[in-house]
Formats: C-alpha cells, structure tokens, sequence
C-alpha cells in the first residue's frame, strides 16, 4: 500500500497501538491473521486478562517506518472481536517490558559482580545454580537493551522478553 | 417454547423476512434438514449441484433483492467448497450468511469423518465467522450473524455449527439484534467533524474546473441512488462507474461517461486522468480501476466517501476522507454546493471529454465493415439488448464477454447487471441467474458467459430446471479462454498457452438437460435465436458461435497509467476469419 508506506516514511518511529478484544478462543489468531493476511509488521503483541474477565488487552508495537500505525488501527477496528483500539504513541503513558535473562557464572567470583550490576538495573536475581544466575528486570526496552549489553560481558545462556505493555497515564 | 438447535437456525431465517436457501445436504448438517420439512411453505430450499454455487447463487440474491442470501452445506468438503463464493462475496461485499454443520462438539479436534477447521480456513475471506459448539449460544449467534452480514459494509459471515448442537432442544425466544459489543456498523477511528468535512468537500468542489464523479457500489449498498441524482444533476459533473457502481445512474443519462478503468472508454480515462478533483463515492480505487497508482490522475485532489475507514487513502490519498454511508453524505454535499447550474458551469470541461469521445467511434469495432457471414462477441451484447430492450437482470461471468457486455449493453434499469468484480469468479453467471431470478422472479433474468465459465457451472443447468426457472442462457463461445488468450496475445508474444478450449455440443447438452438449446453462428441467426428464446415459456440455452480473436479494447495494460491505453487498431489490419472456417486457428499452424 503506496500511500501508507509514504505515510510510514515520513514517521519513522515504534507506534503502541492497545487493543481491547473480546477474551473469547481464536481472537488472537483473527488479529494476528489480519496482520498476516494486509502484511503488516509488528515488533511485538502481548497480550493478557484485564479486570474485566470478558475482555483481553492487546499491546501491539508497530514499526511506522514499515507500516502506517493507522491503517493497522483501522484495520482492527474492522475485527468484530475488537472492542477498542487506542495509538498511546503520543499520550503520556507508561511503557514497560519485563524479560527473565539467565547469566552464565563461569567462575563463582563473578557472582557479585553481576548481583551489583543488577542492583544497577534495579534488577533481582530470581534463581542461582552452580554455573547460572536467574535475572528479572523490567522496563522500557532502551533499559533492558542497556542491561543485556552490559552482562553479554559475562555470555547470557537465555534470554526471555515479554513485549512492550503500555498504558495511558489519565 | 422448546426449539431444537436445528428449528432455531430455520426460524431465525424466517424471522429475517428471508424465503430462500441455497444448499446441499450431508452428515453434518442432516439435522438442519429434517427440520426444514416442518418449515415447507415459509422457506424454499434449493437444491445446487455443487456448494459452491448456493453461495454465488445466495450473494445475487442480496445483489438482487438486498436481503442477505443464505446459503447452507455440510462439514469438510462442503464447506470447503464453499469457500471461493464466500470469497467472491467478501470481495464484492455482499451480504450473505453461510451456515455449515460441524461434527458433534465432543469431537471437534479429533480429525472425525468430514472434520475441517472450517472457521480457521474461511477467517480472511469472511466478515466474520462463529464456531457453534454450544446451544446456548446459538440463537444469538445467528441472530449477530445477519446482523453482522447486512450493516456497515456488507460482507460473508459463516455460523459453523455442532451436530449435537443441532439436535438438542433449549428454550427460545427469536432475538432482534442492533448492536454487537465491538462491532459499530459504522465505525470513526479517525477524529471526523462531518460538517467541517463537507465544508471542505464543497470548497475543492467550487473551486474545480475539471471535476468527475466515481460512482462505486456503496452507492446501491446505500439505496442512494436518488440522492446521487439529485448530487449529480445539481452539480453538473460527469459521472463514471466502477463495474460494479454500474447501474447507480442509467447510462443514457447525459452526464454519465459509463465505465472507467483498465476497459473503460478511453474517453473516460482521460477525463480522470486530466481531473483536477476526483470525488469518488462508495468505491474503493481498485487496481483495475486506477491502473498505475504512481501515474493515477496526479493533479486532482480527491474527496472519498466510503463506509470502510480501512479504504480512505489505502490505495490513493484523500485530501477530504469522509468514513461514513454516502446516503449520509450526499443530501449535505448538494447543499454545499455553492451554484446550481449544473453542466452549464462546465461546458469547458465537457467540451474537452467530447473532444476525446469524438474517436470513439472509428475505434469501436461496431463500426468496421465486418463479413456478414459472421459474428462478433460484441455484436452479441448488443443484439440482446437491442432485442431485450435493456429491460432485464443480466448476470455475466467472468472474461472478455464480462468487458463486451458492459461495453454494448447500455444500462438503463437500477442495478441490473449481477458481476463478480473483485474476485473475478468464472463460474458466477448460472448461478448468480439462479439467485436473481428468486430475487427477482418478474424479470426476464440472462446469464452470460463465456465457453469456459459455463463449462465451470454446467451442473447447475439441472438446477434450473428441478426449479422450473424461465431463464435465458447465452453462451459465447470462442473456442478459446479468451481474456487470458488476449493477454498473452499482447503480453506474451502470442504464445498461446493452455486457452485452446473445446467444448461439447451445447445444443445437445442443453437438450440432454431436457432444455431448449440453440445456435447461432450469424447475426441474422443471433437475432432469431433470441426472438425466439424470449417467445419461448421456459429455459433456453443459446451458443452463439463467434469469431476467436476478438479483442476487448481499450485495454490498459498492467503497470501501465490509466491514460495508457491500447486501442484498437482502426483500420483492420487483424484478419477476420468466421470461427466456422477455423478463425485465428490457422495462423498458428
């Protein structure tokens, strides 16, 4: 689509686009079909129960520089089970992104060294073994970025990212 | 009152005001159709000869009637045949409601006898889709599912539904519904202060000097046809169609240019191509219709009005996007209008489009010095309605006779050509005629199509007649897939590859069918093969023999801009040789 990949040019950034959705069986395959099917590219969907145990909430990251952030949001509109679509691009908002990250201890003095980094990074160790280090971190993905590059330094053996969730500040 | 699953499906179509059901049965289904002898005399049920054909059938009965056609089939292949009229429905946006019957709920999953992942398969090509596993459900389900399927923009929905859920009984009262939690028939994603927007809309229209209408089908969607008159006449502007907007404003109306796009009138083409204001209205800037975006009428501003929010500026931008019905629309557009006098303000311009139009003849084969001894496509076209008078439901298939026919057959009545457009189904023609003579069962309804479509939809002639249904059926034949054979005429160095078709004698054929069946190969015997049809109280099949190698012009090209057109060469240098003595055939040899 022409137009919108003009559009997506002119606004190259990660747009946040939150989805509230019916909580029913298959709604995410229809929404993740929809991106299928119009090509559509996502950096990340999480997805979870909100308060309301009728309705699911979508947090779908979409490169603009591939993808025009509307587009994708009128197409969900088109979804029946697509209750609500909100851009928090430019609202206030609160971005997180949790991630689990198991540092390889090749030799028990380091342990420290990575436990003090992670106290950086207001990180908590979850999990220790002879040779591992178990660490929870959460934020925005500029700091989790930041922590993994540090603690590559002493070789990460896995890495778990939850994806961007969001919501607007009032 | 205490309903089984299946009495619920059959009376909440009734409640739908709807008297007709394409289908066939099988094992997953069957008990939907015991059920249905408790209902004989409130809904027909038709029998097809193939699924596939109840659902193209069912989406010309919404064309036809603008009720939602229903259309029904049994498990696995059932369904699974179904799945190209649930797609030509979807891309045409009509209005039907697809049920299916499921294996029974406890062995969804299990790969059962005639298990298929029917919502799975058919998600992208419906509007939406519900798998039925339990009762309790159900009545809202369908109850959603019409609903669903004739507001907004229309569009397919399919209720899969278990077989115990068929069988087993719940108590129910027939629900009205008007709203679905999420889903807004009319949807305003984007921030939209309609009166702002007609304000805008109504500068850019004051201010043209080369302004054109694009009439699309959210126009008949919307019932607006008299709205967009009073639009048209009052603004003065010329009018083109999309294929499918044909029939929106009738043809011999002064202001109406006829069709657009890659076989559009060239004349038409050009008059987009040189506007300075698009106002497109229901329609959705198909690639048929733009050719070449790059190159797509690059100094016009464009007014859209579609339903779809997902269409304003998917394919072009729109300097005024207007998401709404253009009934909604149009009364305040003609009040925008800032004078009211009509074409008189734009005699510049349609003095300009009568210049291009002034060629149009020398071009139109109609008018070289052909042999008497034989017969064009086109000839075709416009002998039927010469003879019909125009006043008839015609439903074509897919191919050059598609183009021919909107070419030659000038449009006079409200929506009475029944065309797959966006899919481009060959096929449609047989069982679209089926659907539009239920739909419309005072009209003198033809099918047309061409050697190859028909030859998809042969079975259905049986149809026909089991339903005892006056149709008129006229088969072009070519002897050739003639739109690919054009194509790779033109684009393929005549590489003729896979078009060469025969077929079988279709007098006999529509004899066998215990029908009346006719030939023409002449324009004298065209002519009397269709008195002779219309005189006749019954089906009639008509095979009109035409030269091979007739081509549609204009044509544009793929990639090329929408004023990129080929024409047709005036003088006739192409040999024209009767299909009899082996028309363009010999060439090859």
């Amino acid at each position: 689509m022409l137009i919108d990949r003009i559009e997506a040019q002119k606004n190259p950034i990660k747009h946040t686009l939150v989805a509230l959705v019916e909580n029913k069986p298959g709604v995410l395959n229809r929404v993740a079909s929809l991106f299928r099917r119009r090509n559509f590219n996502i950096d990340s969907l999480s997805v979870g129960m909100t308060d309301d145990p009728t309705v699911s909430r979508m947090t779908i990251v979409v490169d603009a520089s591939k993808t025009s952030a509307s587009l994708v949001e009128r197409n969900l509109y088109k979804c029946v089970d697509v209750l609500d679509v909100h851009d928090l691009t430019n609202v206030p908002s609160v971005i997180r992104e949790m991630a689990l990250i198991k540092v390889n201890i090749a030799d028990t003095h380091k342990r420290s060294e990575v436990k003090q980094i992670a106290d950086m990074y207001e990180a908590r160790v979850v999990d220790v073994a002879n040779d591992s280090l178990m660490l929870e971190i959460t934020g925005t993905e500029d700091k989790i970025d930041a922590a993994l590059k540090i603690l590559s330094d002493y070789g990460i053996k896995e890495v778990v990212r939850t994806g961007r969730i969001a919501m607007a500040r009032r | 009152m205490k309903r089984t699953g299946s009495q619920i499906i059959w009376e909440t179509i009734i409640n739908e005001g709807i008297d007709v059901v394409f289908g066939y049965p099988g094992g997953a289904i069957m008990p939907a159709y015991d059920a249905l002898l408790d209902y004989t005399g409130h809904v027909h049920h038709v029998l097809v000869r193939h699924e596939e054909n109840a659902a193209l059938a069912a989406d010309s009965y919404y064309r036809t009637t603008g009720k939602v056609g229903v259309c029904m089939a049994t498990s696995g292949p059932g369904a699974t045949n179904l799945v190209t009229g649930l797609a030509n429905a979807m891309m045409d946006s009509s209005a039907i409601v697809a049920i299916t019957g499921q294996v029974a709920s406890h062995l969804v999953g299990s790969d059962a006898f005639q298990e298929t992942d029917v919502t799975g398969i058919t998600l992208p090509i419906t509007k939406h889709n519900y798998l039925v596993t339990d009762l309790k459900e159900l009545a809202q389900v369908l109850a959603e599912a019409f609903y669903v399927a004739r507001s907004g923009r229309p569009g397919p929905v399919l209720v899969d539904i278990c077989k115990d859920v068929q069988q087993k009984s719940i108590d129910y009262t027939p629900i009205k519904i008007n709203k679905v939690r999420g889903y807004k028939a009319l949807r305003k994603p984007i921030q939209q202060d309609l009166q702002t927007l007609i304000e805008n809309a109504g500068k850019l229209i004051d201010t043209s000097k080369r302004p054109i209408i694009l009439a699309g089908q959210g126009i008949k969607h919307a019932a607006a046809h008299e709205e967009f008159k009073v639009f048209v006449e009052e603004s003065g502007i010329p009018v083109s169609t999309t294929l499918l907007g044909i029939g929106v404003l009738d043809e011999d109306h002064p202001q109406n240019l006829r069709m657009m796009g890659m076989h559009g009138e060239a004349y038409v083409n050009n008059a987009i191509a040189n506007a300075d204001l698009l106002i497109a209205l229901g329609m959705r800037f198909d690639d048929r219709v733009t050719g070449n975006l790059k190159m797509y009428a690059k100094n016009a501003k464009v007014i859209h009005v579609d339903i779809d929010p997902a269409e304003i500026g998917k394919n072009v931008p729109a300097d005024v996007g207007i998401c709404a019905s253009v009934r909604d629309v149009l009364p305040h557009l003609t009040e925008t209008l800032a004078d009211v006098q009509g074409v008189a303000k734009y005699k510049d311009w349609y003095a300009q489009i009568n210049e291009w139009r002034g060629d149009t003849k020398a071009h139109d084969v109609l008018s070289f010095d052909l042999p008497a001894n034989m017969l064009i496509a086109p000839q075709v076209m416009r002998i039927i309605w010469e003879e019909t008078g125009g006043d008839i439901t015609i439903c074509t298939d897919v191919g050059q006779h598609q183009m021919f026919e909107t070419q030659y057959f000038q449009h006079t009545r409200k929506n009475q050509l029944i065309t797959s457009g966006g899919l481009g189904t060959m096929g449609f023609a047989l069982p679209a005629a089926i659907g539009a003579k239920f739909g419309r069962p005072q009209d003198e309804v033809w099918a047309i199509a061409g050697d190859g479509g028909f030859q998809m939809s042969i079975p259905e002639l049986q149809t026909v007649i089991q339903e005892g249904l006056n149709i008129k059926i006229a088969v072009v034949n070519n002897s050739f897939l003639g739109m690919v054979r054009q194509w790779q005429e033109l684009m393929h160095d005549r590489r003729y590859s896979s078009v060469n078709m025969t077929a079988p004698d279709f007098v006999k054929l529509a004899e066998a069918y215990r029908m009346k069946g006719l030939r023409a190969t002449t324009i004298q015997e065209a002519r009397e093969a269709i008195r002779s049809a219309r005189a006749h109280n019954g089906p009639v099949l008509i095979e009109f023999v035409v030269e091979q190698e007739t081509n549609v012009f204009p044509m544009i090209q793929p990639g090329k801009a929408l004023n990129d057109m080929t024409r047709r060469e005036i003088s006739l240098e192409k040999k024209y040789m009767p299909a009899s003595m082996g028309g363009g055939m010999d060439e090859l040899k």
